[in-house]
């Protein structure tokens, strides 16, 4: 089966809810393991490489929860379709650019992904939309707990899993959200955020992970440390400074409506100008207003409009979903051009923001 | 000096590399760590296993194998202290290595080193830290002392 046919629709994808999904559009449970007597794949030749490879794969595909899933090697993948998995957040960035000796396996539906070959042997996640960090732990770990029935992973008494990069030994979890945070970034506060996140020994990242950019005011929320601590403790401490987040993100919403609500809807007005009527548009600038809008449809100034339409919006104009729409290949300009065509088409009968917010109602979500 | 953000696809055709690996071995093992990379002496450290050298770790800041960490293991405890809460694995545990072989959780050890973790908060003024380690002391103390009462 091809990847195409695998992966649900964009919009589809893009839709679906979850708990605090206003500000919380994904949770994600990641572990890294290995398999004993290998090297990592770094380190690793090929044969080796192939030989982890051929453990693996059967082992993930063998379990109950993987029934119907989709397995490829890296190799075989287009360079469109790795793309694709990134911008689901289905593979890593440094993954895309594996191939043969690498591979993926996916679940049914795209919840839990399994990287074989990435930094460690095997880099497996569950992927939820909205908040439910407790829920996507479960699922990896019960996943996890049925895998090693099959695999011999490589463990130490004192150190833990054992991994690539002692930055991952122990637990080799990694549990994040994915946060969008207007209000913040719009009352400067942002920055003051990352400090106090980071002082408590988490990382703050962009869009696709380390080192990559807050596009769309969305950040990246992990857990850095692995070891000297068990998992539900460090489930916990994330979900105690989310919820904090979450709290200063709607403080912060509502100081802007109540200080500088001119300022909030000139940028929000502006957004939906530009989105509207633009004829070439890039990815980044396509995301940083699709944000504004998403912060309007929040604020009640789209009324009758359903706020998935800009989630939508904000999956299928990144490069790899809007090239996949068009058979032949564009070129960068190109595809600003047939971004913009696509936004205004979907924008059309979206009605221009009000001009004040709507006064609250009893019983709104 | 000019300051350019280039995606990976540009970053290559560039021949810019991403000094991702540098960096990290700067910071594991002190700034310059990268620059002795190559000057490897014949009584370096060698994973009998894989063959990886601490020149090779000092450089990419991964280990080669699970082997390499009985090798090169043991220097690895500052670092750790540093990039972690701990140094002692405490979460989960693959099911064949659990039952009743599985030594007993060091406690006063766990407790000592929330202690140290306790000062440093202190020290920097992290307060909600400090009041999070010290309940964690507390309860881990309570589970201790109930222990030696059963006994």
């Amino acid at each position: 089966m091809k990847l195409q046919e695998f992966l649900s629709p964009a919009p589809e994808s893009a839709r679906r809810r979850g708990p605090q999904d206003r500000i919380v559009s994904s949770s994600r449970v990641r572990l890294a393991r290995n398999l004993q007597g290998i090297p990592f794949p770094h380190h690793a030749k090929k044969p080796d490489c192939i030989q982890a490879l051929e453990m693996i794969q059967p082992a993930v595909l063998s379990l109950p929860s993987m029934t119907g899933a989709f397995a490829e090697t890296m190799e075989e993948l287009t360079a469109l379709e790795k793309q694709i998995l990134v911008e689901r957040h289905l593979i890593s960035r440094e993954h895309a650019s594996k191939g043969a000796g690498s591979g993926l396996v996916l679940g049914r539906d795209e919840t839990i992904a399994v990287m074989i070959n990435e930094e460690d042997h095997l880099r497996m996640q569950a992927l939820l939309p909205g908040l439910q960090l407790q829920k996507a732990w479960e699922m990896i770990d019960h996943f996890d707990s049925a895998l090693e029935e099959h695999l011999d992973y490589a463990f130490d008494r004192k150190l833990g899993y054992l991994t690539a990069c002692p930055t991952n030994l122990g637990t080799g979890i990694r549990v994040s959200a994915m946060l969008h945070l207007p209000g913040l970034v719009l009352n400067e506060q942002i920055g003051q955020i990352i400090q106090s996140v980071n002082k408590l020994g988490l990382a703050v990242r962009g869009l696709y992970g380390e080192g990559t950019e807050a596009l769309g005011n969305v950040f990246q929320v992990s857990n850095q440390m692995t070891l000297g601590e068990d998992e539900p403790r460090i489930l916990a401490r994330l979900e105690k400074v989310i919820a904090q987040i979450i709290m200063h993100e709607e403080n912060a919403r509502a100081v802007l409506m109540e200080k500088k609500q001119k300022v909030v809807l000139n940028h929000i007005g502006r957004a939906y100008g530009i989105l509207a009527n633009a004829h070439s548009i890039s990815s980044k600038e396509t995301m940083n207003l699709l944000s504004l809008l998403k912060l309007g449809m929040d604020l009640g100034l789209f009324p009758g409009t359903d706020r998935a339409l800009v989630d939508e919006m904000f999956l299928v104009t990144q490069p790899g979903h809007l090239q996949q729409r068009h058979s032949e290949k564009l070129s960068a300009e190109e595809r600003d051009i047939v971004r913009a065509d696509m936004l205004r088409d979907s924008l059309a009968g979206v009605k221009r923001p009000l001009s004040k917010p709507p006064p609250p109602t009893t019983g709104a979500a | 000096m000019q300051k350019l953000d280039l995606c990976e696809d540009c970053a290559r055709e560039h021949k810019v590399d991403a000094p991702t690996n540098f960096k990290l071995a700067d910071m594991l093992l002190g700034l310059g760590a990268a620059d002795e990379v190559g000057e490897a002496a014949s009584t370096e450290l060698v994973c009998p296993q894989c063959g990886y050298t601490q020149a090779h770790f000092k450089k990419l800041g991964r280990m080669g194998c699970a082997a390499c960490y009985q090798v090169f293991g043991p220097a690895l405890e500052d670092m750790l202290r540093t990039m972690h809460r701990g140094v002692r694995h405490v979460g989960k545990v693959p099911r064949r290595l659990q039952g009743p072989a599985q030594p007993p959780v060091d406690v006063t050890e766990q407790i000592r080193q929330l202690n140290e973790r306790l000062e440093r908060a202190v020290a920097q003024e992290d307060y909600e830290l400090a009041a999070q380690l010290r309940d964690e002391i507390k309860s881990l103390k309570a589970k201790a002392g109930g222990r030696k009462v059963k006994e």
